[in-house]
């Protein structure tokens, strides 16, 4: 035993092939607790369609709902608020909504982001970090833009939207406020989180 | 063997025999020679000293009344703000507690940007003190990280906004951003997943971290001295006959009794502000908070604690229209290294990474560069010890150049800190903007300004007015 002499490149090969097996259990280990850490079950589930009953809402009122823990916000547009959208197009940053794809589906693909133009659907959410903007319809000259024409103002980061919620240019949100899939069931009824089927 | 080399202890009266007893089964006199009674610190200490032991101790608030928030606050978003206003008004002495954790988190943030600025002030982060300051870095982080997470718990409006907007900072992220996000939150949105996860960071793991940090840094701290508002070596002037530093005297008691009374002066005001002003004007606890979270509606004005919004500015400040600015300020910067610099590789190098920043200003989002702006912006402390090129340490002998840079850009941090508890206005973000810029010149032109600085001689023996 003793006068055997050290064969030191078998211990470094044992060092490093044990130290490899074992790092590889120890990550292998690190699944369980990473994957924990995801949406479980219980909050995957709770992303089911929601339904707004939208007969008593006024022209010019936005009423709110909440659908997978977001505030969705329905607001009738009256004709003055649908000009003004009209006219906004040279203020925003996308008018046309093809920015990112998947914020707007097909059948909103428009200038006024509607199904009906009259009914404005949209995520209450700012896409720059996910405050819930503030709604201030009035065209009237605000401290953020003196020409304001009506539409939503976020408190956090200061970006506008018109009222399509399209965001207005240089403002720190890179995307439209995103239109959830929704589907009319009736004339009064729009149901959050389907899409419109032929769409 | 050891237990019969050592000497016994004397000097401990009734108490010898036991700590005979334990010195020989664990270094206790080693442990006490090596940090306190035989560790000698500069004489010359001042005011600027008192706040890392004054850190230790609102450490040690935090840690003691968090203990007992934790036995009667409930992580649950059902009752998490109830659980808080229960331990406000139902449990004995629960307010006090409370503010005195909630005052303490502020105190915390204060002592250690008063701790850091000395840092600054005297060079203490300047070779053989890197790793001092890096592990200080890393403290700061975990306090950042600390602060964040509990500010969650109360679960009210601005617990729940601002987690919501930072947590979406990763959002921000190319690839794997998103998915991300949803990892941190557990959840689509913040929710009780989010919460419960958050108390468990803010209680146990972090907390954790933190002790190690704090022990590597009192360890790298005793491993190479203190330095001091002279910024020499006291170790290069030793008692030739005892091999002490002759300009140096032992922790205890001297400094002991030193910070003993730093303490009580800072636990007057400490509470002072716990008992008649615990929420400062809302600045230490904002008034929006004690509205019950609301998933559906952000709350009119959101803004961080005081103690993030320089950051929080420079976040904001980060346009379309600032991407120009920070493109030809790349540009500006990077023509200055390789016009500075010997070596081809170097040059290409740089030249690479400002190719890849510029056509990243303009293909990535500007939100993407808000948050790198913001995370650079608190990182960049620790290069100083590698970018602070000037052959002396202290304040006290550098130029003009240096003093002018450091007095700029403490004002700036005041007036970024400033704009980011306010609303956004075009003024606003303009200042904000002005200030970002000046912030990151202060660090990036310090090699070159801390050259050409025109600084003193450094005196061979420390300064001090006193009995000698």
């Amino acid at each position: 035993m003793a006068d055997k002499e050290l064969d030191s490149g078998k211990r470094r090969f044992l060092i490093a092939a044990t130290s490899v097996a074992g790092g590889v259990a120890a990550g292998a280990t690190a699944v369980p607790f990473v994957a924990s850490m995801l949406p479980s079950e219980r909050a995957k589930a709770a992303g089911a369609p929601v339904e707004a009953d939208i007969t008593n809402l006024a022209p010019g009122e936005l009423m709110r709902l909440e659908w997978r823990g977001k505030p969705v916000w329905i607001v009738r547009r009256t004709k003055e608020m649908l000009e003004s959208v009209r006219k906004n197009d040279t203020n925003v940053a996308d008018p046309e909504s093809q920015r990112n794809p998947d914020y707007t589906p097909p059948y909103a693909r428009n200038e006024y982001r509607s199904i009906k133009p009259e009914y404005l659907v949209v995520v209450g959410i700012c896409t720059h970090l996910g405050c819930s903007p503030v709604d201030k319809f009035k065209a009237e000259a605000e401290p953020f833009d003196a020409n304001w024409k009506g539409g939503f103002y976020c408190p956090c980061h200061g970006s506008l939207f018109d009222l399509a919620g399209r965001v207005y240019k240089n403002k720190p949100a890179p995307d439209n406020l995103p239109v959830p899939p929704h589907t009319y069931l009736s004339d009064s009824t729009i149901r959050i989180g389907e899409d419109q089927k032929g769409a | 063997m050891a237990a019969t080399e050592k000497p016994p202890v004397t000097g401990a009266g009734p108490f010898n025999g036991l700590l005979t007893w334990v010195d020989q089964r664990f270094p206790l006199i080693q442990l006490w020679r090596e940090h306190l009674a035989e560790y000698y610190a500069p004489k010359n200490f001042n005011f600027w000293y008192y706040f890392g032991s004054l850190a230790i101790l609102v450490l040690v608030i935090q840690i003691a009344t968090g203990i007992f928030l934790t036995m009667h606050y409930k992580p649950d978003a059902a009752q998490a703000f109830a659980s808080v206003e229960y331990i406000m008004r139902e449990v004995p002495g629960g307010w006090l507690i409370r503010y005195m954790h909630s005052t303490g988190a502020s105190a915390f943030f204060i002592v250690v940007y008063l701790h850091m600025f000395r840092g600054m002030l005297y060079g203490s982060y300047r070779q053989p003190r890197e790793l001092i300051w890096i592990f200080g870095m890393m403290i700061y982080l975990c306090l950042m990280a600390e602060a964040f997470f509990g500010y969650l718990l109360p679960w009210g409006q601005m617990s729940s906004w601002g987690a919501q907007v930072i947590v979406n900072l990763f959002d921000a992220i190319p690839l794997i951003g998103p998915d991300l996000a949803l990892w941190i939150r557990g959840d689509y949105v913040v929710s009780d997943a989010t919460l419960n996860r958050f108390f468990s960071f803010h209680v146990i793991a972090i907390p954790l971290v933190l002790l190690g940090l704090v022990a590597a840094h009192i360890m790298a701290l005793h491993e190479v001295g203190s330095n001091n508002p002279d910024g020499i070596e006291i170790k290069k002037q030793k008692d030739p006959q005892t091999g002490h530093p002759l300009d140096g005297i032992p922790f205890h008691p001297y400094y002991t009794v030193k910070d003993i009374m730093g303490a009580v002066f800072f636990l007057i005001v400490f509470c002072v502000i716990m008992f008649f002003m615990p929420e400062f004007g809302g600045y230490f606890l904002e008034y929006n908070n004690f509205i019950p979270a609301d998933p559906l509606k952000t709350p009119t004005h959101i803004a961080p604690v005081w103690y993030f919004t320089p950051y929080y500015s420079i976040l904001r400040a980060t346009t379309e229209t600032f991407m120009w600015v920070l493109a030809a300020g790349v540009i500006g910067y990077s023509a200055l290294i390789i016009r500075s610099v010997e070596a081809r590789a170097v040059k290409f190098t740089v030249a690479a990474i400002a190719a890849v920043l510029l056509v990243g200003f303009f293909t990535l989002e500007p939100k993407v560069w808000g948050v790198v702006l913001m995370g650079v912006a608190v990182l960049v402390f620790g290069l100083l010890p590698w970018i602070d090129c000037s052959p002396v340490k202290s304040i006290r002998y550098r130029g003009p150049l240096f003093k002018g840079a450091l007095a700029v850009f403490v004002l700036v941090f005041f007036v970024l800190g400033y704009f980011g508890t306010q609303p956004v206005t075009t003024m606003g973000t303009l200042m904000s903007q002005i200030g970002t810029l000046i912030y990151f010149a202060f660090f990036l032109f310090m090699p070159w300004y801390t050259r050409m600085d025109r600084t003193k001689p450094e005196p061979s023996r420390v300064t001090w007015e006193g009995v000698h």
